[in-house]
């Protein structure tokens, strides 16, 4: 055999294993399943712009720098009905983000607060946090929502006979309505303070942290606020900050800080919902730490506070934080339920209004789910980083 | 083996997807498919009296469904071959946009941006409306521009979210939007007092505050501030179609001029008068340029009757509205509503 024969021999052998390596072959096959996929893609995408130019419909991404041309109620972001197509869609998104936020924090408090109590020995606390958690987490959120908004919320008086609340606010069917700070000029200074502040605030928490073993110190506790309230008030004072509190108007109370009853059923909605789920979480996450470090933490003459705190809940974070990330995601989805009860959220804004001024619902129902997928997404590995955090340091 | 046969599965039901992916092609004729299903397929409103909206038997009724029975009498000789898919304002383009519908036919405006790029057609103008206001008779409101800071309730996605904040922005006052999707909870929190004031097209207000429990309570502000020419719309691109259908609207507002109705059309098919016998097809085969039969308009005026029965009928003196003719009026009569001659 000479030695050209012997090489095309070789090569021939080579692909003949090849093809009977099932590892090649597995490799192969999914090679062939991506380029479908792509193909696929492409082939949707392409389809897609070609007949909606048949059709006649407009496409592409242009319409987002052209003039809304309508107001929305609520706005984080300064916005007027001359504002883009753009801006409204970020209007509808800070909506979506600041439920969503305030939700989770509101859900998270309310939720540890009742597996907590659930655990309790005290029966009538164990007892309310059942029947709480079992009505509702079974009861649809879009019924909650409508419950909250057209029976509680629309039950309110009309602004002439708004209920009057401690501190200058007033309560009516158009609302929440708080005094608000106003500063002449250097609002960014206050800002600014807080923010310093807060760091401070933190700071002072971490080294406290560091020495969690030790008990509290209240003078610690007292500095603490005092590093946050000083300044601002310092700095207030110096600015002649003023509360405007609420003026009832011709219609509506003005001036002050206006919360919408759309917000409110929202938040308080999705809050109380989520929290029955987080309650039930922290409560298989409680259950889920061995009875005898209960019992150790007992020995050592923890109190029953003491040792849910210092020994119980580190350890059952690392059960709650996964499933916990999960209802924080839910929760977050859930907000597009707004547009049931006309709350500004990205859905009602973009993918509604805009939608339908536009007509470019391809383009606008696109954007739409990349912007929950990015939220989702975004959320899951704070999460993610947060469970990493809190994971057991192994000795 | 097994991975090999399910992976060929998975790739002729990604193929199978892929064929199936061509969608309606805007050239098919929309008149023949109509013939082929048998039924006219009309988007209509989801329920607004005296323009779209199913009575307690269920039977539709109002001006937006005559002009739908009227395009099936015209295309089957029988104004019942309809059914009716109640749409909101959110989903009315894209139902007529995918083929869903065959006509949109719910109190519509027609501007601009919706005739061009929204692939759609607007073939005329059913209903000359302008957007209101409604408010509380106790606040003592004379005009439009006393809402200054008011909270007002609108629909998304109508032209009426629009005019409303044009309206404000070039007075420059203020005003507290209040958006709700559908009608019914428009209606709902303006009732509860959420809103101090409702804003849609006045005919829709006037139907509107027949629902309230006291409608003597609430007034409409003297002022219209927007134009809103409701009419029926077609999809893009099929020439035919569109003629049927505009001509439909002709057929009844012509047939209103000359006299014909409901009653007398049989009769007037051998009437004298040469317009009359061109219009029911006596003279002449102005059916077949439609694709149509030559009594296409026999068909129509016998199943609804002409535009003025229809009004009445549905808006006027015979209807709880008791909407008056104004701007809606024939031409001769001092109103907008006119139609190109048949012949």
């Amino acid at each position: 055999m000479t030695g050209e024969g012997g090489k095309r021999w070789l090569a021939r052998k080579t692909w003949i294993d090849a093809a009977y390596d099932p590892k090649m072959r597995a490799l192969a096959f999914q090679a062939l399943l991506a380029l479908v996929l792509v193909f696929l893609f492409v082939e949707v995408v392409r389809n897609t712009a070609a007949n909606l130019e048949k059709q006649n419909i407009a496409s592409g991404f242009d319409f987002l720098a052209r003039t809304a041309g309508f107001d929305i109620s609520q706005t984080l972001v300064p916005y007027t009905s001359k504002s883009t197509y753009a801006r409204a869609f970020f209007v509808g998104l800070s909506n979506t983000l600041l439920v969503a936020v305030l939700g989770i924090a509101l859900a998270t408090v309310l939720g540890f607060a009742l597996g907590i109590a659930r655990g309790s020995p005290n029966w009538l606390a164990s007892r309310l946090a059942l029947a709480y958690v079992e009505v509702v987490r079974n009861v649809p959120l879009l019924l909650q929502l409508l419950v909250w908004y057209v029976a509680v919320l629309r039950a309110l008086p009309m602004p002439q006979g708004a209920l009057a609340l401690p501190g200058g606010a007033f309560l009516d069917t158009r609302g929440l309505h708080l005094p608000r700070l106003v500063v002449e000029n250097g609002g960014g200074l206050v800002a600014a303070v807080i923010g310093l502040s807060l760091i401070g605030a933190a700071w002072l928490w971490r080294r406290r942290r560091a020495r969690a073993d030790e008990p509290a110190d209240p003078v610690d506790v007292v500095g603490r606020g005092l590093v946050v309230l000083l300044p601002v008030l310092a700095v207030l004072l110096a600015l002649k900050a003023t509360l405007a509190t609420p003026q009832l108007g011709r219609f509506n109370y003005e001036d002050g800080l206006s919360i919408e009853p759309e917000f409110l059923a929202l938040l308080i909605g999705l809050s109380t919902y989520t929290a029955a789920f987080i309650a039930e979480i922290v409560r298989a996450g409680l259950d889920g730490v061995p009875k005898g470090q209960r019992e150790a933490a007992a020995a050592l003459g923890l109190s029953r506070r003491q040792a849910l705190r210092f020994v119980i809940l580190p350890q059952a974070l690392r059960i709650i934080i996964p499933p916990l990330t999960n209802q924080y995601l839910n929760l977050t989805k859930n907000s597009s339920l707004a547009v049931a009860i006309g709350y500004p959220d990205l859905v009602s804004v973009f993918s509604g209004t805009v939608l339908n001024q536009t007509g470019q619902a391809v383009e606008v129902i696109l954007i739409t789910m990349a912007v929950y997928l990015a939220i989702s997404l975004a959320t899951a590995l704070l999460m993610n980083w947060f469970n990493v955090r809190t994971a057991w340091a192994e000795r | 083996m097994r991975a090999t046969s399910s992976f060929l599965c998975t790739l002729s039901f990604l193929s199978a997807l892929l064929l199936g992916a061509s969608p309606v092609v805007a050239q098919s004729s929309t008149l023949e498919a109509v013939k082929k299903r048998g039924q006219l397929v009309c988007g209509v409103n989801t329920g607004l009296a005296g323009f779209g909206a199913p009575d307690d038997k269920g039977n539709w009724t109002g001006l937006d469904i005559d002009f739908c029975r009227a395009v099936a009498a015209a295309i089957f000789g029988d104004g019942t071959r309809v059914r009716f898919v109640p749409l909101n304002a959110k989903e009315r383009f894209t139902a007529l946009q995918t083929g869903e519908v065959d006509i949109l036919s719910r109190n519509t405006t027609w501007t601009m941006s919706r005739d061009t790029s929204l692939g759609l057609n607007f073939v005329g103008i059913l209903y000359f409306d302008g957007q209101a206001f409604m408010v509380r008779k106790s606040l003592g409101l004379k005009s439009a521009d006393e809402l200054k800071g008011a909270s007002i309730c609108v629909q998304s996605g109508t032209t009426n979210e629009l005019n409303l904040a044009d309206f404000f922005a070039t007075r420059g006052l203020t005003y507290r939007p209040v958006v709700y999707e559908r009608l019914v909870e428009v209606l709902g929190a303006y009732a509860n007092g959420r809103c101090d004031a409702f804003t849609t097209d006045s005919s829709q207000l006037i139907a509107e505050r027949t629902r309230l429990t006291d409608p003597e309570e609430h007034v409409m502000l003297p002022d219209l501030v927007s134009k809103e020419p409701l009419g029926p719309a077609v999809r893009q691109g099929d020439a035919q179609w569109s003629n049927i259908v505009r001509w439909t609207l002709f057929a009844i507002i012509n047939a209103e001029e000359l006299g014909v109705t409901q009653s007398n059309v049989e009769a007037q098919r051998s009437s004298s008068n040469p317009e009359i016998r061109r219009l029911l097809g006596t003279e002449g085969e102005y059916g077949k340029g439609l694709g149509l039969a030559d009594d296409w308009a026999v068909s129509i005026l016998s199943a609804v009757g002409n535009y003025g029965e229809s009004f009445e009928r549905n808006l006027g003196q015979g209807s709880p509205l008791k909407i008056a003719r104004g701007r809606n009026a024939l031409w001769k009569d001092g109103g907008l509503m006119y139609a190109p001659p048949v012949r």
